[in-house]
């Protein structure tokens, strides 16, 4: 998907004013509350109309104030995610999630109700009227009617926020499933710095109405541990583990990670790189249940301290540590160090 | 024991039938007008609300009086539309609902607005990203969620209607057995020297039609507030 727009509109207390051209499958619009970003989607989904400017999706152009083109909302076919579930409280939950598929052309129907309720799970849903259902539940019947408009593209406006952290991490899947299985292309926005990295591969920033960058999500999370005081947070995506000793074994690259979790077959962990701790030699005996051998990719700084990239294999971690540390232990890019970390030092998301 | 005569039978039939059809004619056009001055930006939006809301404040006689001056003979609209298509309206049961139609109307565009009002903006935004275009969105999300204020309205229309009395007589006149309505027939019996327990009698009649159709209308709206 590309996205090339010029836009301006006034609003207030801010003036909306955008030019960017942006790629990508899975890219991210980041950036604090009131910065523009719902009103950005709102133009792209053409529920709102720029005072001037042009809006351009894989070239196409669907609005365009000097050759007068405006193609309504309802031609779009940009599905959206609200941060609510929004759904038709008078249906039930069958006819809210047919209701976009009914307005499509046969040509454009290539997402089928089976295909979706088995993706989702809410097989035993489409009989209930929607008043009935959970949070989660709401969430993905949501999603799910977003998905089955067969959209070209999938406009997902804080879809997390208004959820709790347990209910959110539940969410995320299912909503990373739907685009995957459905190859849809899909525009994330949220103010999260961990949904963005969990959700997207570019990332538009954006501060007061402007685009103020465009970055990778690694590079946006780096971006933000040089500015913000707190620790940056490593995001593992760990599958397949197996039992040991009350624990779990999940593979890391060509390593195991042990754990102190649930151990569900494919979850989210989260590790904070001041939860790493590094040796220049193999410490002799430590109560830390993970000890990694790896490489130092890069050093800087990182909000007064030092961020360490470590490389483990093919995985990547960072640490965090004091400037003293990194001369008393000798770090240098390239060099060979050990990371211990303890098994209960990973907070499982989701 | 009190009888009523055929007449007050009448009176209590037209009645019920100038409400009825009232309500249902200024329907549409109540739905229409709250859908305007709720969902659309417009030039004149601030003249068609005062337009549509002047019947609140403007006493009934003055209402029948303006629509004498319209419908009638040399009325603008009695001399170049009425008369040539053969329409008679003023002094018949038509004028009657007209005129009440006239006078509820901004009561039911009022409990059709708060309807509107109360549907959530991103439901109807939804509905356009997911490929409705604006007629298709006021019928399967407006129209089904404004549904309370639409019957609510109604049947506060219908209940003023039921004592629609200063534009009707002005318009309609008073007529047994033709346009003679409750009111009418009461402010009769109150004139006449021994017409007071009828009159009475005509009052409870006409108190008892307003607590059903006001009793209705609460149950109608707690069994709605239960669904959703």
């Amino acid at each position: 998907m590309e996205l090339r727009i010029t836009a301006q509109k006034k609003l207030n207390p801010f003036f909306l004013d955008v030019n960017f051209t942006i790629e990508g499958n899975r890219i991210g619009i980041f950036g604090p509350s009131g910065c523009g970003k719902s009103t950005l989607v709102s133009l792209i989904a053409g529920l709102t109309d720029p005072d001037r400017g042009r809006i351009l999706i894989d070239g196409q152009p669907v609005f365009d104030c000097e050759e007068k083109v405006n193609i309504h909302a309802q031609h779009r076919r940009i599905g959206m995610v609200f941060q609510r579930p929004h759904l038709f409280p008078h249906m039930s939950v069958k006819a809210n999630l047919l209701y976009g598929y009914k307005r499509c052309t046969k040509g454009q129907r290539k997402i089928t109700l089976a295909h979706l309720v088995d993706v989702l799970q809410i097989g035993d849903l489409l009989h209930r009227g929607v008043n009935n259902l959970s949070g989660g539940e709401k969430q993905r019947v949501a999603i799910g009617r977003a998905v089955l408009s067969n959209p070209r593209m999938l406009i997902m406006d804080e879809p997390l926020s208004a959820l709790d952290d347990s209910l959110k991490f539940q969410i995320i899947p299912f909503l990373q499933k739907s685009c995957e299985a459905f190859a849809i292309p899909y525009l994330f926005i949220s103010h999260s710095l961990t949904e963005m990295r969990i959700m997207t591969e570019r990332v538009l920033n954006m501060a007061d109405g402007r685009i103020t960058g465009q970055m990778t999500a690694g590079e946006l999370a780096r971006d933000a541990m040089v500015k913000s005081p707190f620790p940056y947070t490593n995001l593992l995506q760990l599958k397949g583990p197996r039992r040991i000793d009350g624990m779990f074994a999940y593979r890391f690259g060509d390593r195991e990670l042990l754990i102190s979790g649930s151990g569900r077959d494919e979850a989210l962990y989260e590790l904070s790189s001041t939860d790493i701790i590094l040796f220049k030699r193999h410490p002799e005996a430590i109560s830390a249940r993970n000890l990694l051998k790896c490489r130092v990719g890069e050093i800087f700084e990182a909000g007064g301290r030092m961020g360490i990239g470590l490389l483990c294999g093919n995985e990547k971690l960072v640490a965090v540590v004091v400037k003293e540390s990194v001369d008393d232990l000798e770090i240098r890019e390239g060099v060979e160090i050990f990371a211990a970390i303890k098994a209960t030092a990973f907070r499982e998301l989701g | 024991m009190l009888a009523f005569s055929h007449s007050d039978y009448l009176a209590i039939l037209l009645s019920l039938k100038v409400a009825t059809v009232a309500t249902i004619l200024s329907l549409p056009f109540g739905f229409a007008v709250a859908y305007l001055m709720t969902y659309r930006k417009f030039r004149g939006r601030v003249l068609l609300d005062v337009l549509v809301n002047l019947p609140l404040t403007l006493p009934p006689v003055v209402i029948g009086y303006l629509l004498l001056l319209l419908l009638g003979k040399n009325g603008w609209i009695g001399m170049w539309v009425l008369q040539p298509l053969g329409i008679h309206i003023i002094f018949t049961w038509k004028a009657a609902v007209i005129a009440t139609a006239v006078v509820g109307f901004p009561l039911m565009v009022r409990s059709i607005r708060t309807g509107m009002e109360a549907i959530d903006q991103r439901l109807i935004e939804a509905s356009r990203t997911l490929g409705a275009g604006p007629l298709d969105t006021i019928v399967t999300v407006i129209l089904p969620l404004s549904c309370r204020g639409l019957i609510a309205g109604s049947l506060l229309m219908f209940a003023r209607g039921l004592g629609e009395f200063g534009a009707t007589i002005i318009v309609a006149g008073n007529i047994p057995g033709v346009t003679q309505t409750i009111p009418l027939a009461i402010y009769e019996y109150v004139s006449s020297p021994s017409g007071d327990a009828m009159a009475i009698a005509l009052c409870v009649v006409s108190v008892t039609i307003s607590v059903a159709v006001l009793v209705f209308h609460e149950w109608l709206g707690r069994r709605m507030v239960k669904v959703d």
